[in-house]
Parts: structure tokens; sequence; C-alpha cells
């Protein structure tokens, strides 16, 4: 081990901020984090033991305790659960002979569920070793079981397993455009930078994440700050459940974002670039690398960039399982090699950032979308979409339709038009922007997709009728549990509660009071939270209770008052224990 | 020209680069706080300051203070709010007040009195924490811990050491300390550090010295958290 981890610290440079990739090439070797790695690394990069155990404690990828050569997680997502994953999970843990959240006896595979895998289109997914596996069946599932007994590596299973489809249906204004490598620089170049930068002012581009944020003024911003150094980051952590443009965009348009943060270099004076991509996304890692060795070798990226004595460079930095690090300043903690926890604003990534030095950070589409304005100027983009929402939006659309993929659409299309595009019928309501965004019911398909109506980073799901509100509720509830970085009391205990809530309703076990512990509770979370994540995680409660009263009333089985859980299945276990099973050792629920 | 801001309607003069809480508290006004102590750089966890400042919530121990501000923190609503995530902090550890040696002088108990909480409104969770008591004169009930990494702040910023670390997320966050072996006598902690003195609960008390001031007796047995809290802040260096 001593080796392995001293080749890796080299390869690393010893840096502090790489630790998340240090701990990931242990993890993949190990198959945990052993406590001697932990010794090893603290002293070799002057880190307290506690900070790296925070670290391997906060992301769901690393583990204190071993995992099996072959790591099976399955995506949790509400799109997997609507294709039958539950069935197909039951289905691989008899086949593989290992429990979920086991590991088996022998070590060789274990079996757990994970956070939306950005595969909505193509679910049910699971990621094995972290390798994305799309369009789970029972033949696939049969076939894997098999190269797992056979202890094949990763590396000699039939591609096929890990074949990752783009499927996109609708093209606009972006994806149909063209751009030739290093086009958009060199129109920078000779329009003047500055005026490339009233360029994106006037095409009115917002940020593509979700918050929607003005590029142009955000990327002035840094560009006014004294220091000097300063950093672009390409937010492609797209851990919001259905979401997966950013997947098709890395794979089919990387040569766009790439132009698309060079440019970004120029306009704010920027050498070093990071791409953040989320774990999940580990097949595109090496194509990106790929990627990039070839435009350093075109000349247009790393020194003298087209010979104009330009230089910029990008690293990409994979996460480890965490959908708060897509929060910009969680990420840029995540970057410097820290658990992902948001960082008290002000002051904003502009001015401290990556190193507390000026940072832009900006979701792929972003940076995509600018570098086609540079070539094509800033009245292109702005005639299509709407006064305060200008351009086109790329879509993730999963869910009940016959076409899951993308569309890219103009900013202001109603959600009537979207789904005939998709083909959906019969519907019932739509997920909009995600968990953390809007759920419209089919009253409200005359709303426009826009900031100033119905906002979305990308994440589209249409339910339909035979769908169940409440599970979707409770699905998305827990993902929120199961993501809050836990700094803030609020979001750390509201969602536990708030998860506690849902699930006692959807158990059956409602009382009339608890309609308005849950409106209270939300109110909570979303007014007292420390960061977007804590804010959202009760929007699935409130928007769902606002449009269907009726259908948390009907879970209300005690209008009065009624115990919270069952008391009979309460006391199997000590019916176990005492070897007893008559009638005496049983209870009847009051109000049954 | 001093600038100032309004904190429940009355004009609060500042100094740039002066949090709401720092000036309310040169001003002499309380704003519930647990995470917060002047003598470390704030934190913003515990949430427990929240104001509302111009319609928004804010954390009055790290949000600057800036001129033409409207502060609400003595409202009802804020209050309430105040009490709820205080529940919160009681339901997610394990409290037992009653056998506690912090009793009386427990700043977490304190607060409670302070907003008048009566009862714990949410579900308990009950968790299962380990005790630490390896260290000849300190101990660490992990069942108490609210997080508010004033002891991690204190070992690093006045004792030099990182002994503390908070570790985990979600619901499963924990307390960690900075040793091979995970336990507190193998830390550089010792009876003297400020980190020992800091927690502002019962999860690190110092041994051989219980129970010296009676139960009755103690701090906030007859002060409010906002009296004492507003002695000791504005007195400290
Ligand atoms: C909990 C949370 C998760 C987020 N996840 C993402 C993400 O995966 N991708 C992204 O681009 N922005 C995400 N954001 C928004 C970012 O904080 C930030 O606003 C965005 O990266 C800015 O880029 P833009 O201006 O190009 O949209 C997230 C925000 C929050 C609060
Ligand atoms: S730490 Fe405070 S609140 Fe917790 S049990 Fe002790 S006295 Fe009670
Ligand atoms: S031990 Fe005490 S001081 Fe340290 S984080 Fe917990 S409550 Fe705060
Ligand atoms: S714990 Fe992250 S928002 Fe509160
Ligand atoms: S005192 Fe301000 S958040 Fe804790």
């Amino acid at each position: 081990m001593n080796d392995f981890i001293a080749q890796l610290l080299e390869a690393n440079g010893h840096r502090k901020t790489r630790l998340l990739a240090i701990l990931r090439a242990i993890q993949a070797t190990y198959f945990h984090i052993p406590k001697e790695a932990i010794t090893l690394l603290s002293r070799s990069l002057g880190l307290p033991v506690s900070h790296i155990i925070s670290v391997v404690d906060f992301y769901s990828f690393f583990h204190s305790t071993p995992r099996g050569q072959y790591d099976i997680l399955f995506s949790d997502s509400i799109t997997d659960h609507m294709l039958d994953k539950q069935s197909l999970m039951n289905y691989f843990s008899h086949q593989c002979q290992v429990g979920i959240g086991q590991v088996r006896k022998d070590g060789r595979v274990s079996l757990d569920n994970t956070a939306c895998t950005g595969m909505c289109d193509q679910g049910p997914a699971a990621l094995i070793n972290g390798y994305a596996v799309p369009r789970l069946d029972r033949p696939k599932i049969d076939l894997i079981a098999k190269l797992i007994e056979q202890e094949l590596p990763l590396a000699e299973w039939p591609e096929t397993i890990f074949q990752v489809d783009d499927p996109i249906w609708k093209t606009g204004l972006l994806l149909n455009s063209r751009l030739a490598p290093g086009e958009s620089l060199l129109a920078a170049d000779a329009r003047g930078l500055d005026a490339t930068l009233n360029e994106i002012d006037q095409s009115k581009l917002r940020g593509r994440g979700g918050a929607g944020f003005k590029t142009a003024l955000k990327w002035r911003l840094c560009a006014s700050e004294p220091e000097q150094e300063r950093f672009v980051v390409c937010n492609a952590d797209e851990g919001e459940p259905g979401t997966f443009k950013d997947r098709v965009l890395l794979n089919r348009y990387a040569d766009w974002l790439i132009e698309g943060m060079t440019l970004a270099s120029l306009l704010i004076k920027s050498q070093q670039g990071f791409l953040y991509l989320r774990g999940e996304y580990l097949h595109l890692f090496e194509p990106l690398q790929a990627k990039l060795a070839e435009r350093r070798l075109n000349g247009l990226l790393g020194d003298n960039i087209l010979g104009k004595g330009w230089s910029f460079d990008i690293e990409i930095c994979l996460g480890a399982g965490s959908y708060i690090c897509g929060e910009e300043s969680a990420l840029i903690e995540s970057l410097e090699g820290r658990s992902g926890i948001a960082r008290n604003r002000p002051p904003y990534p502009v001015t401290e950032g990556y190193l507390n030095k000026p940072t832009i950070v900006d979701n792929v589409e972003t940076f995509i979308a600018a570098a086609h304005i540079a070539i094509h100027g800033g009245n292109w983009f702005a005639a299509q979409g709407t006064e305060q929402s200008s351009g086109t939006k790329i879509l993730s659309i999963s869910g009940d339709t016959p076409q899951p993929g993308i569309y890219e659409v103009p900013f202001g299309t109603p959600v009537a038009a979207i789904l005939e595009d998709c083909l959906a019928e019969d519907v019932l309501g739509i997920q909009v922007g995600g968990p953390s965004g809007t759920f419209i019911s089919n009253r409200e398909f005359h709303r426009r997709l826009a900031f100033e109506d119905l906002p979305s980073g990308g994440s589209f799901i249409i339910f339909n009728k035979q769908r169940d509100i409440l599970e979707i509720v409770r699905n998305f509830t827990h993902f929120f549990a199961d993501e809050s970085c836990g700094f803030c009391t609020p979001c750390r205990v509201g969602t536990i509660l708030l998860s506690e809530q849902i699930d006692k309703l959807y158990d059956g076990y409602g009382s009339v009071g608890d309609i308005v512990a849950l409106q209270e509770l939300g109110h909570l979370l979303k007014t007292n939270s420390h960061c977007g994540l804590g804010q959202t995680a009760a929007n699935p409660m409130l928007n769902t209770l606002a449009r269907y009263p009726e259908i948390y009333q009907s879970k209300i089985k005690f209008p009065h008052f009624g115990p919270g859980f069952n008391l009979d299945e309460a006391l199997q276990a000590a019916r176990k224990i005492a070897h007893r099973d008559d009638s005496e050792a049983h209870l009847s629920q009051s109000g049954d | 020209m001093t600038q100032t801001f309004m904190l429940d309607g009355l004009a609060i003069p500042f100094e740039d680069g002066q949090t709401i809480m720092e000036a309310a508290i040169a001003a002499g006004h309380y704003i519930p706080h647990l995470c917060y102590h002047p003598d470390f750089t704030p934190y913003g966890s515990c949430k427990l300051c929240n104001v509302n400042v111009n319609g928004k919530i804010c954390a009055a121990c790290t949000f600057p203070a800036m001129a033409g501000q409207t502060v609400i923190s003595e409202s009802e609503e804020q209050n309430r709010d105040r009490q709820r995530i205080t529940q919160m902090l009681f339901v997610e550890g394990n409290h037992f007040c009653p056998s506690c040696e912090k009793s009386g002088n427990c700043q977490l108990q304190g607060v409670a009195y302070h907003l008048k909480m009566t009862d714990d409104h949410f579900n308990h969770q009950f968790p299962h924490r380990e005790i630490d008591a390896s260290h000849p004169d300190i101990l660490i009930d992990f069942n108490r811990c609210i997080f508010c990494a004033l002891c991690v702040r204190a070992s690093q910023e006045e004792d030099g050491k990182a002994v503390f670390a908070i570790s985990g997320r979600g619901i499963n966050k924990r307390l960690i300390i900075n040793s091979d072996s995970g336990q507190l006598k193998d830390s550089e902690l010792t009876v003297n550090d400020r980190a020992t003195h800091i927690c502002p609960t019962g999860a690190i008390l110092i041994k051989h010295t219980a129970y010296q001031v009676p139960i009755g007796d103690r701090q906030f047995d007859h002060h409010s958290i906002s009296e004492v809290s507003m002695d000791q802040d504005s007195s400290a260096p």
C-alpha cells in the first residue's frame, strides 16, 4: 500500500486539493478507504486524520468498510421506480445472492441504492464500480451476474452493457448551429474582448443551471476584481433528479463546452479552469480527457492558444456522490478537497471563490451558449425566447413519454406544446425543474417555460394518471434527506422529520394534525435553511399539497387523533422473543 | 457619519465589516444564538440567530450589516421559528437534562427557557452515540453535541491544535477526534485548552468537577440567557 499511495500522491502533485481524486483511486483499488491509507495520507499531505475521515464520511462513494469487488448501485430516481426498478433490484439480489445494502460473504459483490444517476431517459440504471449501466432488464442482469461469477475484470465486459445513448428529439438555436474548433475565440478576438462581453450582455443570456443569474454581469463582476488570479469553473455536477442534458452535451458537444470555457478565460483573464464532473459520469472522464488532449495538440488549449499568446488550461475533477456539490460554493469546497458544504454568502464566488480567488461557476449549457453568441452576436440569441428569458432551453424529458430524451425549445414555450412534442398522453402532472422546482398539475399546461413563470435547469419529469402523487413526493423528500449536507439545523433535522411525516401519511397512519404539521415544517425549511437544498426540500410536498389537498386528506385514517404507527406490528419483535402468538399477545388498533 | 440599520425599529450603528450580530451586541441587543461566539470565526450552522433582513431570512451571525437594512428579530414569527429549531436540536440528540451535569449552565437549555419551549414538538430520533471517557480529565458525551463547531474552532483558532472535526453528512453528522485511535486520550486535548471549555451544551465535560455548584444555583437558574449572554459577549476581548 505504501508504494501505491506514494505513486498516487506523486501523480497528484501532493496537492491537498486533489484529495477527492486520491480517495477515488484508493476506493477503486481497495474497495474502501483503509485506515492505514488515511494515516499515510494524513502524514504526507499534512492534513489532520479527522479531516480525511470527514471527507470519506461525507461522499457516498467513499466507504470506511470494504464494498464488494463488484459494487452495484441501483439508481433510485422516481423514473427508475416507474420502470420497475424495485423488482429488477430484487431480481439482481436473488441472482447474485446479495442482500440490498449488503456485501456478499465472499466479498465479491455488494448491492445498494444511489441517487438519480442521470440516466432517466434510459433507466432503470445502475452503476457498476462507478460505471453507468443503463436500460437494465432481466437478460442484462443475468449476463452481469454471470460475468461477476466468472470474476471477469470490468474492462473485459461486453461494451454493450455500458452503452449510453444520446436521444436528441428536438433541436433549436444552439443544437442546429455549427462551431469549428477555435471559431468563437477568433470571432471574439476580431470583435474585441470588451465588445464580445457586450454581445453576451446584449444576448441577455442567463445561467442555465437553474438560478438564472445574468452571465455577462457575473463575468464582469469577476473580471473587475483587483486580484489577478481568477478561475473558470464549469458546473457539470448535474445532480438534480431528472436532468441529463449536460450528460448529452458533454458527450456530443465537449468541443463547444471547452471553447466556451476558453472564451470565458479570455473575457475574465483567467489561466486555469476546472470541469467539475459528477462521479456518476465516470464513463465520460476518459473521452473528455482525450478531448482536452486533442485541443492542446491543436493549439486550442494550453500555452499560446492559436498563436495569440493566450494561456489557459482545464483540469477535470470528479465528484464522489453528492448532490449538494452542484451548489456553486459547495462545489468550490469540493474542488478544494473538502466536504461539500455551502459557504456563507457574501462573499460570493466572483470575489472569493476557488482558493478564495475570484471565480466564475457556470453550467455546461451556459458556456456553450456563450461560445455561440461570440460568433453570431447577442441579437441572434435574444431573437428567441421572452423578454426576461432569452434564447432556448435544452430540456431533459423523462417519465411517462414514449420519447424520453433531449428537447431544445425556445424559452416562453407553453408546457402543452412541449407535451405535444414528446407525445405524452393522459398526463396527471409534471415536475418542472426537478424535485427542487415546481410540480404542476394538468390544469396548468398553459404555463410557459421561463424564469418569470416556470424556471427549469432542464429537468422535466412527466407523470401519467396512473401515478401515485404521494409516492412521488416520498421519493423526492427522501432524496433531499439523503443529500442534505447536514450543516444547518433546519435542513439536517427538518429533512428527516419531513420524510418521517410523509412516510407516516403514505403508510396510512396520518391524523388531521399531520397536514398542518407538514405545512409548518415545510415553511420552516424553505425560509430558515442555509442553502438552496434545504430551501427547496419541501417543495414537492408543498406544491402537491397546494394542488391536491384531497389526496393528502384521503390518506388520513384517523380524523381526530390516532397512533402514529401500527401497535400490533410494533409488538412483533417482543412476540418473537417470547415465542408467543396467542391472542393475548396481540393488540387491536384503536379506531380500527 | 456613522452608518445605521434598523433592528426591531431601533437604529443600530455599525462599522464596515461588522455582522448584524456584532453590531446588535455592541448596541446592547440580544439575538438568540448558539454557534456564535465573539472570539471565533462566525460559522452560521445552528440558525437560531436567523433574522428577517428586508424580507429575507439571514443568519445574523454571518450576514454583514449594511446601511438601510430593516432587520426584524424579536417578532412572534422569528421566535416561533427559533423555538422549532431549538426543538429540532433537542430531538436530534439525546438530551436527558435531569441527569446532565450541565443542566442550569447549558446554553441549549438556556435558549429553550428563553424561547418558552415547553415540549419537544417533533419525533425523537434517539440516535445511538457512544461516550468517550478515555481522557483522564475530559469526558465527551456525543449524545449532547449540537454540531456548533465551537470546539472545532477553539481548538484550531486559539489552541492551534485541530483536535476536533465535524464529519458525516445529513442526519449522520458526527463529531470526531483527531487521533489515530479516534479516542480523546490519544489526542492533544488538555484540560486547559480553550476547546475544553467552550461547549455550549453538556457534550464536553471536565471530570472531577461535577456538581460543585448545586443545581438551582447555576447560571440560567436565576438569569435568562439573554442577560448572561449580553454580559459575557460584550465583555469579550
Ligand atoms: C442544491 C443545489 C444543487 C445545484 N446543482 C446544480 C447542478 O448540478 N448544475 C448546475 O449547473 N447548477 C446547479 N446549481 C446551481 C449553482 O449553484 C449555480 O447557480 C450555477 O452553477 C451557476 O451557473 P449558471 O449561472 O450558468 O446557471 C445547484 C444549486 C443548488 C442550490
Ligand atoms: S446538553 Fe443541555 S439540553 Fe442537552 S441534556 Fe444536557 S442540559 Fe439538557
Ligand atoms: S462538542 Fe460541544 S462545542 Fe463541540 S460541536 Fe458539539 S456541541 Fe459544539
Ligand atoms: S444542511 Fe445544507 S442546507 Fe442546511
Ligand atoms: S448563532 Fe448564528 S447560525 Fe448559530
